[in-house]
């Protein structure tokens, strides 16, 4: 028996680890901030030679067809970096999308072509469970019209997939008709678009109204995928408190070694450490244990979002005037964890939909 | 991730599984709460069938009246499982079983060991702990109840409190002072103490659930052997601290979170306010979702501490964290139980209209796990320092020109 990662997932992680704190300095991710490269080109490059863009897909399909397990390690030490990469819609939300709802001559085509590293992805999924805006799709005859609000990767996406209720469609962002407007959040590690669509031709994966159960799939995917986000950026901020309360002097003394502080680690790292393990089954379950992901995915999505909200404010706050500058940077870690808290739905509706998984609340609001 | 314990463990399920269908049946399950009362005639009896079978007490050797199996903690897991599964009893708990016996095996004398671990594994002999004093709490090492050489007698004198079991015990555990010229922590020692002997006071400590679990115990030249020492002289807080280390297990089980969830849902399914059931108002059904979900990750945690320790990984920070996040979590489960039943839940006469469970006594009860083996600011103290590596708190002392810093950092 053994509950965590394996010698190899290991590995995965401390390669990941090495070469993002020798090419992702804080020089480099300020200026991809500064300059709103929300997908690093040259980071990415580094991901796609390690192949970490195929740990989903099949052998089958040239992928590397690991678990979501792999994934997770990987979704944790880019949050851990705050990497400005679409590793979140290209290697998990794209490749599930496809593999769960595609035909296999939509899957020949397209999954080779997400392994071959030439095409990024953006993903639509907000409209099917946080609508706000009353924005949908009509897909009539090869052609789609409408409007898709807060697209993952949107802006400097080549194609697009987007849901609508139990469907999902392929869109080449350079289409006629398709209009993109870049929605600039706080967190300038990441980009989200408003997509509008005007009798743009379009694709079908599989058949319309059929894909139920794989929007499903990949939701659950976004949801594990973002709680590991959250954990690892969670954990970089820890870190950093722990750190400066050894460095920092005040009064003669370590501010680590007054209680007031000591006591507010403590507590970041009884609440810390427990997300891991809640993470990591979600993953395992998410592969092994069908029945159980829709509830450990929402679950993991909610309590890490809580968990690191207090982390990115205390950490914040222990840093005294300085967390509050630009300067220190502090604050892009912070911004990352509010936007992975809402993207998808916020921690009220992951338990929304956690209680109705147990019979426990009226349908939840999803694609179904 | 590999959550099969693996194929040769499965016939030692099935082993344990035809035990509790057939041995089982024939007694009546029901646990019994810490430190209410000595174990039954029945209850012993089913304590020496469970270590006949290797069902408790399995890794004590057999000249100590155990079942002398090897440590296997995958078989001791499989053993809770089935004996949960199919509502089997348990064997005694107490702490005589879960504290004094794992010391004595660590560092008692042979004679110790054959005359004292046999009755307590069997459930006859009872213990009590006298650790704590009035002046002397979370700074446990200022204990101040002396014990003085006469002979071949150490006399003791001083008071005790939060004394478990006192009142019914055979023997008690007890921690004095016999070198007061050493440093606190190595003045002290580790003495067994019948609990019939002459000079002993006990009196019930009533806490706030109206019950008394605990005891203020007053000692006047108690007088026993000088051979009634754990360890040697001065020795006694090392001996201590391996108790104490198989009490903050016993106070932090994970698993425990989600019996209460599960109890807290059923209840919500069934209250009704104004007629609509308290698991259809999204206000009280997302307090309950937002415990399952903390409960979830204690669950996982623990699993993963359970791996650890069979894969011999060793043990960070990750495991001193569990008492603190697992005693605060229980206490909110209960507050949300007395809530949902609102007036009704304030209820503490035992009559019909208290729903069920007793869930204000368990709420009240909470504060057992909270304060006991250390309060909560102590677990944040040894996690920060144990855990984190973070410095001590400068010593103070209070003398006539008023506070006085020792800068030893």
């Amino acid at each position: 028996m053994r509950f965590g990662l394996s010698d190899e997932q290991k590995m995965l992680g401390d390669m990941l680890n090495k070469y993002l704190d020798t090419n992702l300095t804080m020089d480099v991710l300020r200026q991809s901030c500064d300059e709103s490269i929300h997908h690093n080109q040259k980071i990415w490059s580094g991901l796609l030679d390690q192949g970490t863009h195929t740990i989903l897909i099949p052998e089958e399909y040239g992928g590397a067809g690991l678990s979501m397990l792999h994934s997770e390690v990987v979704s944790e030490m880019l949050g851990n970096h705050i990497a400005p990469v679409s590793y979140l819609t290209n290697a998990v939300l794209a490749p599930l999308a496809i593999q769960h709802a595609a035909t296999d001559a939509q899957k020949d085509k397209l999954l080779p072509e997400i392994v071959s590293g030439k095409v990024i992805y953006g993903v639509g999924l907000t409209d099917v469970v946080a609508n706000r805006e009353n924005s949908s799709l009509e897909v009539k005859a090869g052609k789609v019209t409408g409007t898709s609000m807060f697209v993952i990767g949107g802006q400097h996406a080549d194609k697009l997939i987007l849901a609508s209720p139990g469907t999902f469609i392929l869109v080449d962002s350079m289409a006629e008709g398709v209009a993109i407007e870049a929605l600039s959040t706080v967190d300038k590690t990441r980009d989200f678009a408003v997509v509008k669509l005007n009798d743009t031709p379009c694709e079908v994966l599989g058949a319309q109204g059929s894909s139920t159960e794989a929007i499903e799939i990949v939701l659950n995917a976004a949801r594990i995928s973002i709680a590991a986000d959250s954990l690892g950026a969670a954990e970089a901020m820890f870190k950093k408190a722990l750190a400066y309360s050894r460095e920092r002097f005040q009064f003669d003394r370590p501010i680590g070694s007054f209680q007031s502080i000591k006591h507010i680690l403590a507590e970041m790292v009884t609440d810390l450490e427990p997300c891991r393990s809640l993470v990591w089954y979600a993953a395992y379950a998410f592969d092994e244990v069908e029945d159980e992901v829709t509830l450990l995915a929402c679950h993991s999505k909610a309590h890490v979002s809580e968990v690191a909200k207090n982390i990115s404010r205390a950490t914040t706050e222990l840093h005294g005037g300085m967390g509050f500058t630009d300067l220190l940077g502090l604050h892009f870690w912070f911004k990352r964890i509010e936007v992975n808290r809402q993207l998808l739905g916020g921690p009220e509706l992951q338990r929304h939909i956690a209680a109705a998984a147990q019979g426990w609340a009226p349908d939840a609001i999803t694609a179904a | 991730m590999e959550l099969n314990y693996g194929p040769e463990y499965d016939e030692f399920r099935a082993e344990v599984r035809h035990f509790c269908e057939t041995e089982g049946k024939k007694t009546q399950s029901g646990a019994m709460r810490m430190g209410e009362h000595r174990p039954s005639a029945e209850a012993v009896d089913w304590q020496g069938k469970l270590i006949e079978a290797g069902y408790t007490a399995r890794t004590i050797p057999k000249e100590y009246g155990g079942f002398g199996g090897e440590p296997d903690i995958v078989k001791s897991l499989i053993i809770q499982e089935e004996f949960v599964a199919t509502s089997t009893r348990a064997g005694i708990q107490n702490q005589g079983i879960s504290m004094l016996v794992p010391t004595l095996l660590e560092v008692g004398t042979e004679e110790q060991k054959l005359k004292y671990i046999k009755p307590t594994i069997n459930g006859e002999m009872i213990w009590a702990q006298g650790y704590s004093e009035p002046g002397s709490g979370s700074d446990l090492a200022s204990l101040k109840t002396k014990a003085v050489v006469d002979g071949n007698n150490f006399v003791i004198n001083g008071q005790k409190i939060w004394t478990s079991s006192a009142q019914f015990a055979d023997m008690c555990f007890i921690l004095v002072r016999t070198e007061p010229e050493a440093p606190k922590h190595h003045g002290i020692s580790y003495l067994l103490m019948p609990m019939d002997s002459e000079g002993l006071d006990v009196k019930p400590l009533v806490t706030m659930t109206g019950e008394a679990f605990f005891n203020e115990m007053f000692l006047t030249d108690v007088t026993i052997p000088i051979t009634n020492i754990v360890g040697q002289r001065g020795e006694g807080w090392r001996v201590a601290n391996t108790t104490l280390k198989y009490e903050r297990g016993m106070l932090g089980n994970p698993g425990m979170s989600a019996t209460g969830i599960r109890g807290v849902a059923d209840l919500m399914r069934d209250e009704t306010i104004s007629g609509v059931r308290a698991i259809d108002m999204p206000i009280y059904r997302d307090r309950l979702l937002k415990l399952q979900g903390r409960s979830l990750a204690n669950k996982y945690h623990g699993l993963r501490l359970l791996s650890n320790e069979i894969n011999k990984e060793g043990f960070g920070v990750e495991a001193l964290i569990v008492k603190l996040s697992a005693t605060y979590l229980a206490h909110e489960i209960y507050s949300l139980a007395v809530d949902v039943m609102g007036e009704f839940g304030t209820l503490y006469d035992g009559s019909i209209y208290q729903r069920r469970k007793d869930w204000m006594r368990q709420y009240l009860g909470s504060f057992m796990g909270i304060i006991g083996g250390g309060t909560s600011q102590i677990q944040k103290n040894v996690i920060s320092e144990r855990g984190l590596g973070l410095p001590r708190e400068p010593l103070v002392r209070l003398d006539q020109n008023g506070w006085d810093f020792l800068k030893k950092i």
